[in-house]
């Protein structure tokens, strides 16, 4: 059992009062907050061994090499990756994947070809694959949602097929929460000799995630939802697809030599890496690594399925006027939940409810193709994190009420 | 308590009247303007039609979904519209842009807004200022595209 209290002392932000109410943060699968542990790599950094990595023989560039890449290290073991050398930072989620698809898939994708992603992916999942099938004339398909909102698995030996080149999942519905069976997803994909890129924003932060069991080919993931700043994420690849890759920038640090007209690469992952790093924010995430680590993943679990649970257990009081979304089985379902009322709009919830204190997010949450499905112009949603307590759910409810109640009058 | 106080200005009586009941829901046939105006960030829309006789608008309609301010906004439009030029139109719209982002009205104009007053409490919640002006943005369009068709 975690001791959340203690938890939220890590947390300076959660003590403040938002139009005179205590702070009920429930936006954590849009951003999570950062614990001091994290605040303080970034200070120490700046103040303490600020400077560029790699090729200086100073001391404090010698430091600075070596607290970026040992962050590499703790990243690669978090995820249960074989090298730190199969981990590349990037930006996020957002721009991991779109590495996969200005490199590999611009390689590797062509006409008739077809890419498999989910009905529930979020656009950052969603787009980069649509322009390369529009680029090389591939297929876009989606495996479909089951009623109870989950992913209908029976459908995979028809969606993904001889022509699948690619198949691209989300790990855990940003909107949903439902978490997808994605090593059953990446046996299908290997049985035709598809290439398996998970996207794993929403489960890195929440669950044991092991790549090197999954066996798939690329696995994104952002820092900022998982207690690390923004501005950093990080991309894994199996090192027999990493080897084979083009560059995605061109420029410094990802070169051996360079003559006027040509240049040879860096070893990998550096090859990746153009230009002088986001070295402050690599080194925050490690330490968030370790914060996280500290608590256990598999506390950090059992923790969100306890509120995810209580919180669901609580809705039923709302049941008249609001509908929430998403599996029941919690063993497939993350800390999220999202909600809709016929007679309050998702952003005058929203707005409501933050009069009370209470952050959650409106709109389509970068899932525009699922929010039609669903026949929703958006949604609420309230997600979770490993500092929430069941009594800031018993505060999103009341105002939840007071809301239905206001705009009902 | 404040925060029910702002919440009370922001969701007046007449906005939450308008939200629930839109006027002016009648497709408008034969429409000489018309525009659709999608906030991509929320996902809200509207719809505008509208007929012309004499250079004054004389039928609009408006089909929407989204929040209650775009949609009150929006149908609060619709009335004011009935009557006026497109250089009328403009120009409440710009008196309306005037009192979303907090500038000075005279007693005059806030005369000539009759129920859109009631959107002042907008002000206080600013990234819900673009909910208010959805319905307009597609007043806008419309105009433009009806003049550039015009002459």
């Amino acid at each position: 059992m975690l001791d959340v209290q203690a938890i939220r002392k890590d947390f300076p932000i959660l003590h403040q009062s938002v139009h005179g109410k205590p702070l009920v943060y429930l936006d954590n699968a849009a951003t999570t907050q950062k614990p001091r542990q994290v605040i303080q790599a970034l200070v120490d950094y700046y103040e303490g061994y600020n400077s560029n990595v790699h090729r200086a023989v100073h001391t404090l560039g010698q430091k600075a090499t070596a607290a970026y890449e040992e962050s590499r290290e703790k990243i690669a073991n978090f995820i249960g990756a074989p090298s730190s050398q199969d981990i590349v930072y990037t930006r996020g989620t957002t721009e991991a994947i779109n590495l996969v698809s200005y490199t590999w898939a611009e390689e590797n994708i062509g006409p008739g070809d077809e890419i498999v992603v989910t009905e529930m992916e979020h656009h950052s999942n969603l787009v980069p694959w649509q322009r390369i099938a529009q680029a090389k004339g591939a297929t876009l398909k989606g495996i479909p949602l089951k009623e109870d909102w989950t992913l209908d698995m029976s459908t995979l030996g028809s969606v993904i097929t001889e022509r699948t080149k690619l198949v691209a999942v989300t790990h855990m519905s940003n909107v949903l929460g439902t978490i997808v069976p994605v090593k059953e997803i990446v046996q299908a994909a290997r049985r035709v000799g598809a290439k398996v890129l998970i996207d794993g924003a929403q489960a890195v932060p929440h669950m044991r995630v092991n790549v090197a069991d999954l066996d798939c080919d690329f696995y994104a993931f952002s820092g900022h939802k998982m207690c690390g700043p923004t501005g950093i994420g990080a991309l894994y690849v199996k090192e027999e697809v990493l080897k084979e890759m083009e560059p995605f920038h061109r420029g410094g640090e990802m070169v051996r030599e360079v003559w006027f007209d040509r240049a040879t690469w860096n070893d990998l992952p550096m090859r990746f890496e153009a230009g002088t790093p986001n070295i402050a924010d690599a080194i925050a995430l490690g330490a968030a690594v370790d914060y996280l680590q500290t608590l256990g993943m598999d506390n950090i679990r059992q923790h969100e399925i306890e509120i995810t649970s209580y919180a669901i257990e609580a809705f039923k009081e709302l049941e008249e006027d609001l509908d929430h979304y998403g599996p029941r089985d919690l063993q497939y379902r993350g800390g999220i939940i999202s909600f809709y009322a016929e007679d309050v709009h998702p952003h005058d919830l929203g707005t409501f409810v933050d009069s009370y204190g209470v952050a959650i997010r409106t709109g389509h949450h970068c899932a525009m193709p699922l929010m039609r499905q669903m026949g929703l112009p958006a949604t609420a949603r309230a997600s979770f994190y490993v500092y929430n307590t069941t009594e800031e759910i018993d505060i999103l409810v009341d105002a939840l009420k007071k809301a239905l109640r206001y705009f009902s009058k | 308590m404040t925060e029910l106080n702002e919440l009370d200005d922001l969701y007046q009586e007449i906005i939450l009247d308008h939200y629930r009941h839109p006027r002016n829901q009648q497709a408008v046939e034969a429409p000489d303007m018309q525009a659709h105006a999608l906030n991509p960030f929320c996902g809200d829309e509207v719809d505008l039609q509208a007929r012309m006789e004499d250079g004054r608008i004389c039928e609009v309609c408006f089909k929407g979904r989204g929040c209650s301010i775009s949609q009150a906004s929006a149908s609060i439009m619709t009335e004011l519209l009935k009557g006026k030029t497109p250089e009328e139109a403009l120009e409440l719209y710009s008196v309306f842009r005037r009192l979303m982002f907090g500038e000075d009205i005279s007693e005059e104009e806030l005369d000539g807004m009759g129920e859109l007053g009631a959107l002042a409490g907008v002000r206080k919640f600013p990234v819900r200022i673009k909910c208010a002006l959805l319905g307009w943005n597609s007043l806008d369009d419309a105009i433009g595209e009806y003049a550039k068709a015009n002459g």
